[in-house]
């Protein structure tokens, strides 16, 4: 029990740690995956256009300036909209393209699973007919009676 | 599962689908749609550069308007606004306005342009670009016409503006034989 506590801290540590550090110690190439150049729409790592030469040098300015990596985004929102943010902010209407997904997977999931439940219950349905000693299922007592009367007939 | 549920689920099922196509095909289609001449000039209202001062562009109705699309870091804006502004002083009286929207740009930017160029036309700042895709804007510079009415006329002037195409097209959104 102790143990699996422990594991659990360790891999919270290992999650909240690098991403507080980053948060409080913003590098210029993490910040440029996760904006956007306004005018060609790619991610400033990716875009050469003035306005993201001139995006590279404010981030340069407010990481020396001692800023947040939220404070720095905060700015350049305030600058160009949301648009320059390469994921949504988890809030307002925003968190629907983060809970969308999510939904999406849980719901699939259920349909899968559902579909899996029905599907193995029809197999054991089919099963549910009990097999003779020979292996074969056995047969509805009036149509052996019947195939009885007619194997006696042809016999006969 | 009962019949009618499933043909719920379903129809809830298509629907979903047929919402996100719609959705889709919206966003394909209404985004940079340059509008017409002759129609009218969609509206718009941004704050004055440096101001919390708001500019609705109806209010310019019974004047013609040079609407010209800028932002600092654009070459060929500097070359331009020298153009613009000294249309602006032959024009004011006549019933012309100047407008700049600048957009797609830093606050600070914009200003110094605006210091260092001498630009004493009014200046609206489009901080998240609303108005680039109701006019059609792909680029700096752009520039739109618009007459007394409030439509727009001339030629919509993709690129930087010629001296021959600034007068021909006041004299157009003024109603003087060009």
């Amino acid at each position: 029990m102790t143990r699996g506590l422990l594991a659990v801290l360790v891999v919270a540590l290992a999650v909240v740690a690098p991403a507080a550090a980053s948060e409080q110690n913003p590098t210029l190439p993490e910040l440029e995956r996760e904006l956007i150049c306004p005018t060609c729409h790619e991610t400033l790592a990716a875009s050469t256009s003035p306005i993201a030469e001139r995006m590279r040098a404010f981030i340069r300015a407010r990481i020396a300036a001692g800023d947040t990596k939220s404070e720095i985004k905060a700015k350049l929102v305030d600058q160009f909209g949301e648009a320059v943010l390469a994921a949504p902010p988890k809030s307002g209407f925003n968190l629907l393209a983060w809970v969308l997904p999510l939904a999406g997977i849980v719901i699939a999931a259920g349909v899968v699973g559902l579909l899996a439940y029905r599907w193995s219950r029809g197999r054991k349905g089919e099963e549910a007919g009990e097999p003779s000693t020979n292996g074969r299922f056995s047969l509805d007592p009036e149509l052996e009676r019947r195939l009885d009367e007619e194997l006696a007939r042809y016999d006969a | 599962m009962p019949g009618r549920l499933r043909i719920a689920l379903q129809a809830a099922a298509v629907s979903v689908v047929a919402l996100l196509l719609a959705l889709l095909g919206w966003q394909v289609f209404k985004k940079d749609q340059t509008p017409d001449v002759g129609r009218s000039a969609p509206n718009f209202t941004l704050p004055h550069l440096g101001s919390d001062r708001e500019l609705d562009l109806a209010s310019l109705r019974g004047k013609a308007v040079v609407l010209n699309f800028w932002a600092s870091w654009c070459g060929p804006c500097k070359d331009e606004a020298p153009m613009l502004e000294s249309a602006w002083n032959r024009y004011k009286d006549k019933g012309v306005v100047v407008l700049g929207v600048d957009a797609q740009d830093f606050d600070v930017d914009a200003q110094r342009f605006v210091e260092r160029a001498g630009i004493t036309y009014p200046v609206v700042r489009d901080k998240h670009g609303s108005t680039l895709g109701h006019y059609g804007v792909t680029g700096f510079p752009e520039t739109w016409f618009i007459d007394r009415q409030g439509r727009l006329v001339g030629e919509h002037v993709a690129g930087p503006l010629t001296e021959e195409d600034l007068e021909r097209n006041i004299k157009i959104a003024l109603g003087e034989p060009a």
